[in-house]
């Protein structure tokens, strides 16, 4: 072990500079935020995490965000194990009837003020699991989304943009109020 | 005594259906079946329903040899297989729901994944309204002093998929675990029926996230058998390639998020990285880090070129050089596997009993990999050891994961360096009538099989079966008498899909 970390210790971070943000999150957010918006998040975001139905492929892609590379604790952006603790719910998947009323429950246990982030494609509409009997349909027919970000997943780096865009608009909208 | 497979001629064979038989039989053949399943010599690969028809696929033990018998149940009753082989119970419980054909005597009646919220019973047969109320969910008793639950679920506390978990603990110790899931039931097998195949592959390669390559290939490859199609080549070793880096980086995070469970974040933050190197190299070659909607009927979408090929013989290459390490710091790690060893076992017979794939069967002494047998081209050209290991524990399935991981490097490089060229795809054409075929591939957790039938270019019913099916119930095996504390990395060591097995 003592090895492994000397060689950690001389071979410098592997981490990469932060993405430039995504136009298209921002202006999203721009709306969302002077709507909801009442107080500095001083550049911390927590984040509690609900997969509402989705095939597992978006948290996977969720979870490269603590590896090395994208390390995302840097931003002050952190995963929470309760909606207690949480600032931002991350929702996952077409919404299953069979999940509504968990991610209801969620969203009702998350303290204000809050936002909602709906992950990936079958976040938004359903997507290739919309109309089935089983599908209630995007996140937004259950809880009031702020934020939606693409892809089937999105990648790692998309998902940080979207992040690194709300953590900006906040501080941004909290500035000037 | 004449095996099923023999006797399975007493049937009424069905001709359109390959690569392996199917019969409609008669009860009592059905029922010798389940007798079959229950004494050991079969193993159940699956069962499924249709609206007036259950469908059982087994495979022989010995012989690896797989066959598909089926009941003509117009009266919506069949006799339970379950009621002697409890693997089925699961999967007769869902039949029920889906379909409303009910298995006479089956000893648990429970709905499975209908939790009451479609607002139609029976959705996949003769649908009816949903129960005016919902009744709470009955779990099994367990009686004893000072016993306490512990409900845990469906939403959890890290960034995993939704279930309910049920513990009943005396102190530390785990009594009972009885899973609740069906929570991200999305209704697949539905928005199948009907759809075209190309919309099929795409609904497959969404059955699990983490197999979406698993999955495209084993619905290309059915569709294939069904319409009698040969793919290039090339593309028949470019989708090993795919599946094999697939299973890269699962093991990979895998080895590392078990250890994370036991507290040891160093191999997790290690693990990770190599795990994202093939997540890139996978990008570079095929424009997409899961790989998703690259295989599809017929062959693939997108070439390797000598960019892509570069880019994965260089993660290859640093996955060798790195990995060794943290496989001697695994090894070397007493605190560690001071978690791992004796921990969460799974006996030899309980795994054999429910057939269990992957690495879950393999840790306790199941030899079976569909690679290597009914097995499939281009595996059968390929050098490759299947681990086998008898102990059952998360130290055994760390173990099987680590071979498997050195296995996938040596095969990726094989195929990199016989790669065959030539065209890759080939269009897949519409056969009148009925036709029928099934797919038994495997995924990094284990054989996934999909059965088939197309009418006329669109399904007609399709069948996908998750691994899963049959290593969720040994968990709840694998718990017991271990401590609360230890569930989050037996949990791990298995790391059943969720969405898989609600579909």
């Amino acid at each position: 072990m003592r090895k492994l970390l000397f060689q950690s210790f001389f071979q410098g971070p592997l981490t990469e500079p932060a993405p430039a943000l995504d136009p298209t999150a921002v202006d999203e957010l721009a709306t969302a935020l002077q709507r909801a918006a009442r107080r500095r998040l001083g550049r911390s975001l927590s984040i509690r995490e609900i997969d509402a139905g989705s095939c597992n492929g978006c948290e996977l892609e969720i979870h490269a965000l603590n590896n090395a590379y994208y390390d995302v604790e840097r931003f002050g952006i952190r995963f929470v194990a309760s909606p207690r603790h949480a600032d931002v719910l991350m929702v996952t998947g077409p919404v299953t009837k069979n999940m509504r009323d968990a991610l209801e429950r969620t969203y009702h246990a998350t303290p204000d003020p809050k936002w909602v982030i709906a992950l990936g494609d079958c976040a938004r509409d359903g997507g290739c699991f919309a109309g089935s009997y089983a599908v209630a349909g995007g996140v937004s027919q259950v809880v009031p989304v702020d934020l939606h970000i693409p892809g089937c997943p999105p990648p790692p780096v998309t998902i940080l943009q979207g992040l690194l865009a709300l953590l900006d608009r906040a501080a941004k909208t909290a500035a000037s109020t | 005594m004449p095996s099923l497979i023999d006797r399975m001629q007493e049937g009424r064979t069905i001709r359109q259906h390959s690569p392996w038989p199917r019969a409609v039989v008669e009860a009592h053949l059905w029922n010798f079946a389940a007798g079959e399943l229950a004494q050991g010599r079969q193993g159940l690969l699956g069962l499924w329903g249709e609206p007036s028809t259950v469908h059982m696929a087994i495979i022989d033990r010995d012989t690896s040899e797989v066959a598909v018998i089926s009941l003509d149940c117009p009266d919506r009753v069949y006799p339970s297989v379950g009621k002697h082989h409890p693997p089925a119970l699961r999967l007769e419980r869902t039949i029920n729901d889906l379909f409303g054909l009910s298995a006479q005597d089956l000893p648990d009646s429970r709905p499975w994944l209908d939790h009451n919220r479609w607002s139609v019973r029976f959705p996949l047969g003769d649908r009816i309204d949903a129960l005016p109320t919902t009744a709470p969910y009955r779990f099994l008793a367990a009686e004893g002093d000072g016993l306490h639950q512990i409900a845990v679920g469906p939403v959890h506390a890290g960034i995993i998929e939704p279930g309910h978990f049920r513990f009943t603990a005396s102190g530390e110790t785990v009594v009972r675990l009885e899973q609740r899931l069906g929570y991200t039931h999305k209704g697949i097998e539905g928005l199948m029926r009907g759809a075209s195949v190309e919309r099929g592959a795409q609904l497959a390669g969404r059955v699990s996230g983490d197999s979406t390559v698993a999955y495209a290939y084993a619905f290309s490859k059915a569709a294939e058998a069904t319409l009698q199609l040969a793919v290039p080549d090339r593309a028949v070793w470019l989708r090993a390639l795919l599946a094999e880096l697939e299973r890269l980086a699962n093991h990979l995070g895998d080895i590392g998020a078990i250890c994370n469970d036991a507290s040891f974040g160093l191999m997790q933050a290690h693990c990770n990285v190599l795990r994202e190197d093939v997540l890139r190299a996978a990008n570079t070659a095929f424009g997409h880090r899961p790989m998703r909607d690259v295989i599809v009927p017929g062959g693939l979408v997108r070439d390797l070129d000598e960019k892509g090929q570069a880019a994965i013989r260089a993660a290859l290459d640093n996955i060798h050089v790195r990995f060794p390490a943290l496989v001697e710091l695994y090894d070397n790690t007493a605190s560690l596997q001071d978690r791992t060893v004796g921990t969460g076992v799974v006996t030899v017979a309980l795994a054999k009993q429910y057939a269990a794939g992957g690495y879950v069967g393999r840790a306790s002494g199941r030899a079976f990999d569909a690679r290597r047998a009914p097995g499939y081209s281009p595996y059968n050209d390929l050098r490759f050891e299947v681990p086998v290991l008898d102990e059952g524990d998360v130290n055994a399935r760390i173990w099987i994961r680590i071979r498997e991981v050195e296995q996938s490097l040596s095969l990726t490089n094989q195929i990199l360096d016989r790669l065959p060229g030539g065209p890759l795809r080939v269009p897949i054409g519409a056969a009148a009538g009925p036709r029928e075929g099934m797919a038994l591939v495997e995924g990094f957790r284990g054989d996934i099989m999909v059965w088939l039938r197309l009418d006329g270019g669109r399904i007609d019913r399709c069948h996908l079966r998750d691994p899963s099916w049959f290593q969720w119930p040994l968990l709840e095996a694998a718990i017991e008498d271990n401590i609360v504390a230890d569930f989050p990395l037996c949990n791990k060591s298995f790391n059943c899909s969720y969405s898989g097995q609600d579909l």
